[in-house]
């Protein structure tokens, strides 16, 4: 499965995109993406996960990473997770450390 | 700020960038941009770090450590850039192979970092693995960064525990569950609300720490099903949790999910203790495999004979050598990772005594490792509980080196209450000594009625329903002609052997479960109970089901659905007991009124109040607490009575008088039917007569004075 992604900053939310597969390989790209919005000053990060298809642990930590960077005030939600993405979340317990909805209303 | 340069690589090997690593902390760590390798061999004469791509056959590289990475005894490397999300590890030794001194390496092996993480090989319970691997068991690297949030160990005082034995396979695998995971680490989360109805506040989880459910597998010739290593007595890595308990084994999360599961159990008031076995490892004897100990340094991990045998005190094939200072170091730098990084809250020891034993197996007077552990700054506030024995006639119920931080499994406890129980004579006066905490056992030294893990059934031998179903062992399923498993039970089947339909029997034993739950929740000391004895859960007769992943094994949550009337029981007794601090001093009772209340803080009884019956034909006993003295008189609470028949005919207790126009009400009474056999809190019947109480035969009786 390949892995795509599109990030941008809209009135101080970072919204990032996932597609495909989220593993060891393309991991770092979502890492660096946060890691902008981190240096952006971003207080609510949205990740648009719809058409994210796997998650290795990699990919969970990369947004456990997010978590620790922006700190426990900031917020971060994880839109449209599919069903196997869901499954790992809950049952490494990364769902505590998230916001998961099925859409983001701003 | 200038760049550190002990992140950039000094020699190049095979397109790998290394630098001469760091001894501390042994094991596999990141660093920055790379990971840093440290093992100890104090025989070895070269080693090399055999790197794998995860679950491939033939490795990646492996690269010998360089004469200069060799600091004492210990190879030590960093590895930059390694993509670690991917990657497994072992090592290679050289070194002489000469058993008959002690020395056993081969490097034809590749082996296990004795401190791995996490280890891959068994990631799901049951898949047969593929034998041909020569590298079964791979160390994997873990991260350090769970969102722990606010938790922390509970430390909740040891007196104020109850604590339930649970295997975590075993509490969920059952189809009744209804687990999305069944058998996992994450449901048990699932279950966390059963755990808070039923009112413990502590689960003891059998080993969790890698194992190989394949070791000595085989078929059952009376089932025809298969057997495996179930229980998980037999290490294989000492810093991994086993990732076939959990659903994220096949994705390597495991860490996270056990993290998970004990943070949610702290937040549910519940801690978490781990059973620990630290006595032996999964390499067996000679003729077991080499995983990692045997191959890294045989010498130093395991306790030989002379001729380079493995003493066997453990009962399993060798011996951890658990006062080598090396090994000692090992086992303190592990509980110290489960309770600084996990969280843990306390620790079994299995087959503790064998820590008190010296490098040629004989009993040390004061074994470094023991006292270590209860000095240990990290451990401070860990409960650090010893199974006092070994299979190799070590007994130290009692008598455990405990430097004031040791408590015990109880063993006498669990001996004296079933014969009393099942209607020995002559038990009384020992009665008397193991509800109070058995001062006893434990009265020296300063240590207190906490010494005492109390229980009266385990994972080793019958449950509670088996013990009142069975007089003997029926272990035909494990293969071995009935002969493991002890014979010392101490049962009794109430009439018939094993499934009956005679209403008699069936309510008799219904009755000897609450009897014994009745003794052991008024008991100064610690209550352990194993999961299902408050819904009757029977092991067919089996007094050792290590081996048998099935329905002996598994908690039934249909069974729990209509097997209302026990669990009913069992919860309003727990809440009972944390209701009232009368029953968990953390100290020993004196038997004298220093409170100028008028009554000792503990006084016993027979069918005529003040006068018991110590003879040797005497069934019959009951102790009175007094409130005033709850707690060595610093809280108030109410006086307890509590009365115990184990004859087989009806008896009248004469009551002792209360102070104050207080009044006798019932708490409990095993001998009537449900549900008038034990009341809400403050909804207890008040005894008409408030003389005596009648008591039928084998039952035991709770009253309140208020």
């Amino acid at each position: 499965m390949a892995f795509s992604m599109t990030s941008e900053i809209k009135d101080g939310v970072g919204i990032i995109s996932l597609n495909g597969s989220l593993d060891a390989s393309s991991a770092p790209q979502l890492q660096a993406a946060v890691q902008q919005d981190v240096n952006a000053h971003v207080q609510k990060l949205v990740l648009n996960v719809k058409d994210l298809e796997y998650i290795a642990s990699a990919g969970l930590r990369a947004i456990l990473f997010a978590k620790q960077k922006m700190g426990s005030a900031a917020d971060i939600y994880l839109i449209a997770p599919q069903e196997q993405v869901l499954h790992t979340l809950e049952i490494s317990g990364f769902d505590q450390a998230v916001i998961i909805q099925d859409e983001y209303n701003g | 700020m200038l760049e550190r340069i002990d992140v950039h690589a000094t020699h190049t090997y095979e397109g790998y960038k290394l630098r001469k690593g760091r001894a501390f902390p042994f094991g596999a760590s990141f660093v920055p941009n790379g990971v840093n390798f440290s093992i100890y061999s104090r025989y070895a004469t070269a080693c090399s770090l055999v790197l794998f791509e995860q679950g491939a056959a033939e490795p990646l590289v492996e690269i010998p450590f360089p004469e200069e990475y060799h600091i004492g005894n210990v190879f030590t490397m960093v590895v930059f850039d390694l993509p670690y999300e991917n990657i497994e590890y072992g090592y290679r030794m050289e070194g002489p192979f000469e058993p008959q001194n002690g020395h056993h390496f081969d490097r034809t092996k590749i082996l296990l970092d004795p401190y791995a993480k996490v280890i891959g090989g068994r990631d799901v319970w049951g898949v047969e693995p593929d034998w041909n691997d020569h590298f079964q068991h791979r160390g994997r690297f873990v991260y350090d960064d769970f969102d722990w949030e606010n938790d922390n160990a509970l430390e909740i005082p040891l007196e104020d525990l109850v604590i339930y034995e649970t295997h975590v396979r075993g509490f969920t695998q059952h189809p009744t569950s209804k687990a999305k995971y069944p058998g996992t680490f994450t449901a048990i989360r699932e279950k966390i609300p059963y755990l808070k109805s039923l009112g413990i506040n502590c689960i003891e989880l059998m080993p969790i720490f890698e194992f190989d459910e394949f070791e000595n597998s085989k078929t059952s010739p009376v089932t025809g099903e298969r057997l495996y290593n179930y229980w998980g007595y037999s290490q294989v890595g000492f810093f991994a949790p086993k990732a076939g308990f959990a659903a994220t084994g096949q994705f390597g999360m495991q860490v996270d999910e056990v993290k998970t599961l004990i943070k949610e159990l702290h937040r549910s008031g519940i801690e978490v203790m781990l059973d620990v076995v630290f006595n032996h490892s999964a390499e067996g004897n000679e003729n077991g495999p080499t995983i990692s100990y045997r191959g890294v340094d045989n010498k130093t991990y395991y306790m030989l004979t002379p001729d380079g045998y493995y003493y066997n005190f453990s009962g399993c094939g060798n011996t951890l050598n658990c006062n080598n200072p090396l090994v000692r170091n090992m086992i303190l730098d592990c509980l110290r990772y489960w309770a600084e990084e996990y969280h843990i809250d306390g620790f079994r020891f299995d087959l503790a005594s064998i820590l008190s034993r010296d490098q040629n197996g004989a009993p040390l007077a004061n074994p470094p490792l023991l006292e270590t552990l209860a000095f240990d700054p990290i451990l401070a506030k860990c409960k650090l509980v010893a199974e006092a024995w070994d299979a190799g006639g070590l007994y130290q119920v009692g008598s455990f080196p405990a430097h004031g931080r040791w408590a015990e499994w109880n063993g006498k406890y669990r001996d004296g209450i079933r014969k009393f129980l099942k209607g020995e004579a002559g038990m009384v006066g020992e009665v008397a000594q193991r509800v109070q905490g058995s001062p006893d056992l434990y009265s020296w030294e300063g240590r207190g009625s906490t010494a005492s893990i109390n229980f009266i059934a385990a994972h080793d031998g019958f449950t509670l329903h088996d013990l009142f179903a069975y007089d003997s062992k029926h272990n035909e399923a494990n293969g071995e002609n009935n002969n493991d498993g002890g014979n010392d039970n101490e049962s009794w089947n109430c009439g018939a052997e094993g499934l009956t339909d005679d209403p008699e029997v069936l309510s008799l034993r219904r009755r000897q479960i609450k009897n014994a739950i009745s003794i052991l929740l008024t008991s100064q000391g610690v209550p352990m109970f194993i999961m299902g004895d408050e819904i009757g859960r029977t092991q067919r007769g089996s007094n050792n089901t290590y081996c048998q992943d099935n329905e002996m094994n598994w908690f039934n949550w249909e069974q729990a659905e209509q097997e209302t009337e026990l669990f009913r029981f069992f919860q309003m007794l727990i809440a009972f007991r944390l209701a009232h601090p009368v029953l968990r001093n953390g100290f020993f009772l004196r038997g004298e009124d220093y409170m100028g209340s008028g009554y000792p803080d503990i006084s016993f009884h027979g069918t005529s109040a003040w006068k018991p019956d110590w003879s040797s034909d005497s069934r019959v006993l009951a102790f009175l607490l007094d409130g005033k003295h709850a707690r060595g008189g610093t809280v108030q609470d109410s006086h307890i009575y509590v009365a115990m028949n184990s004859h087989w005919e009806g008896h009248s207790f004469g009551l002792p008088e209360l102070p104050d126009n207080l009044q006798w009400y019932v708490v409990a009474n095993t001998g009537v039917a449900a549900p008038q056999d034990i009341w809400e809190m403050g909804q207890e019947p008040l005894l008409s007569d408030q003389t005596y109480f009648l008591m039928g035969s084998r039952s035991v009786a709770i009253l309140i004075g208020k």
